[in-house]
């Protein structure tokens, strides 16, 4: 990466310092992508949104060239897909320009999706937690339980979350919890898989010097099978965290629900209001993004208090 | 353990017996496909409190079987094992021994300090005895002012000796060291062998030690077991008449190498090198 400073000016300038970094980090290929994406999403915009555009100069008796074309179809107010700058003009208007207590600020509904995406991931990692120190710990447990957990991710969570709503709507349960329960069912999985060989991973001779010393199954568990599977738990709650706030969506989705990105998401389907679902997406991915990214921030200061360097 | 003799019969821990290990008939075989495989047969011995007995032979002589049935990680097929006057269950539940493995086996997660008081957590010991202790085996071991680092911060003999110093922190009267400088080099092991020398002349303790360095088998021990394969079993015990505190220039002199030569004809004897 030094090469290409090199062979710019021998007092570095600002630029060439800038270019170096970028061609150092992660920067420069990320943008390179970002604007291979922009300029097909661009493309794509114009093709689909222009039989409806050409049929509108047409019934105008409007003469058009491509590029009246290709603006206009950036510019529609429905359009089938929209351009990324009006994602963000709409962005802007619902997060910035909106109060968070109207029911028109997306902050607000991804926040009533983020309760729910806490709750449900709170309550599966503990519930995996609890499936794998019981696996780990009885033989029992890990023959019947076993293939249930693993047959209960093959069943579509689309077909189940309706089910789940509906029956807890009967027993008057509404609102948070059923999505957060919809959320838990998809995201104790890997938590309890990756525990299960977390607290697995100690090896023979570590758990020979515990044998030594008579210690009693809570002292090894919490002196070296519990350290020893954070590691796993960390790398399995990040993959838990994301599907959590998939299941949050989607258990938004089947109900009517009146708030949440699930709901944004489906009242923008049903008005076709697609820079409204767009942006709502953006919403999603930039939470799910910013929740990995918070799990990772957490596992680097635990590991790291944990002797983490190696 | 229904083969051992009641345990009840066996003489209270408390009276101190002056054998701390005692062997009798000990057999282990395992199930191989064909035929059992004799790890070891019929072997009897006994070691006295005090003692630095060394155990030497080529590998799949039984030596580290021996010393993890002493220790309970691995259970006879016929014979009697007593430890401390306990069956080694027994032992293993008074803590009656400390045991030091191959390799270091420290919790990477733990600074060396807490490696240390790691069996004292578990043994319930109070935390100002806990420091007092960290301090006083680490200073033993030569590595006061490492408390604070974590095992990838130290060199492969470092880790060792905190090893040690972590068999040594609960104060056991028994020690079992299974090759525990095998991995490590020349100057280093015969760094640590002077160590372990004083160390085991401070403290008192017995040892229990495997190893399959003639050197320092002959140079660290009061007694020599010499052992062979196919089936494991002893088939020499020299007893050292090098006086206890020794220096490494011991090694040269002739007294150390006529015992080192009586182990290397034991080895030869009891192994045929053509299979």
């Amino acid at each position: 990466m030094m090469t290409d400073a090199a062979g710019l000016p021998n007092t570095p300038s600002f630029l060439a310092r800038a270019w170096g970094n970028a061609m150092a980090g992660h920067t420069l290929p990320v943008l390179v992508v970002l604007a291979g994406l922009l300029v097909v999403w661009h493309l794509a915009a114009i093709w689909l949104n222009a039989p409806w555009q050409i049929d509108q100069f047409a019934r105008a008796g409007r003469d058009w060239n491509l590029w009246d074309l290709a603006l206009a179809t950036w510019s529609q107010e429905r359009p089938l897909l929209p351009a990324p700058h009006q994602i963000l003009v709409e962005l802007k208007a619902s997060v910035l320009d909106t109060a968070i207590t109207s029911r028109r600020s997306l902050v607000y509904h991804a926040w009533v999706t983020l309760s729910s995406t806490l709750l449900g991931f709170g309550m599966g990692a503990a519930l995996g937690i609890l499936l794998a120190v019981g696996i780990v710990h009885l033989k029992t447990l890990e023959k019947s339980l076993m293939p249930w957990i693993i047959s209960s991710q093959t069943i579509p969570v689309l077909a189940i979350a309706p089910m789940i709503i509906v029956v807890l709507g009967a027993i008057g349960l509404t609102g948070l919890v059923p999505k957060a329960i919809i959320s838990t069912y998809l995201c104790f999985f890997p938590v309890a898989i990756g525990m299960v060989k977390g607290l697995r991973s100690p090896d023979l001779l570590q758990r020979d010097l515990m044998w030594t010393y008579a210690a009693d199954h809570w002292q090894t568990f919490w002196k070296l099978r519990w350290p020893s599977a954070m590691p796993f738990l960390f790398a399995s709650l990040k993959v838990a965290i994301a599907i959590s706030l998939v299941g949050a969506i989607v258990g938004e989705m089947p109900t009517g629900a009146r708030a949440g990105l699930g709901a944004r998401l489906l009242a923008g389907s049903y008005y076709g209001q697609t820079i409204q679902i767009w942006s709502a997406l953006f919403m999603a991915a930039g939470l799910a993004a910013g929740l990995v990214v918070l799990v990772g921030a957490i596992e680097r200061i635990v590991l790291k208090r944990m002797g983490g360097g190696a | 353990m229904t083969a051992l003799t009641d345990p009840s019969k066996a003489p209270a821990a408390a009276t101190q017996p002056r054998r701390v290990v005692e062997i009798a008939g000990l057999t282990v075989t395992f199930q191989a496909s064909d035929s059992p495989v004799y790890a070891l047969s019929n072997v009897d011995l006994a070691v006295e409190r005090g003692e630095f007995v060394s155990f030497i032979g080529p590998s799949g002589c039984g030596k580290t079987t021996l010393l993890r049935i002493c220790a309970d990680l691995e259970r006879p097929s016929a014979g009697k094992v007593l430890v401390d006057g306990m069956t080694p269950e027994q032992a293993r539940l008074n803590r009656a021994y400390g045991y030091v493995f191959q390799a270091p086996a420290l919790y990477p997660w733990r600074s060396v300090e807490k490696n240390i008081t790691l069996p004292l957590e578990i043994m319930g010991i109070p935390a100002r005895e806990q420091a007092a202790r960290v301090k006083r085996y680490l200073d033993m071991v030569n590595l006061g002012g490492f408390e604070k680092k974590y095992p990838w911060q130290l060199s492969g003999g470092m880790q060792q000796r905190a090893s040690i110093a972590r068999a040594l922190s609960f104060e056991p009267d028994l020690l079992f060291m299974d090759e525990p400088f095998g991995a490590l080099d020349e100057i280093v092991r015969d760094h640590l062998n002077e160590q372990l020398l004083r160390l085991w002349a401070e403290t008192r303790k017995t040892v229990l030690f495997v190893t399959h360095s003639i050197p320092e088998a002959v140079f660290l021990s009061t007694r020599i077991v010499v052992m062979s394969p196919r089936p494991g079993r002893i088939i020499d015990v020299i007893d050292s008449d090098l006086p206890r505190e020794r220096s490494l220039e011991i090694r040269e002199t002739p007294e150390f190498l006529r015992i080192a030569h009586r182990v290397r004809e034991g080895l030869r004897a009891g192994h045929s090198y053509d299979d």
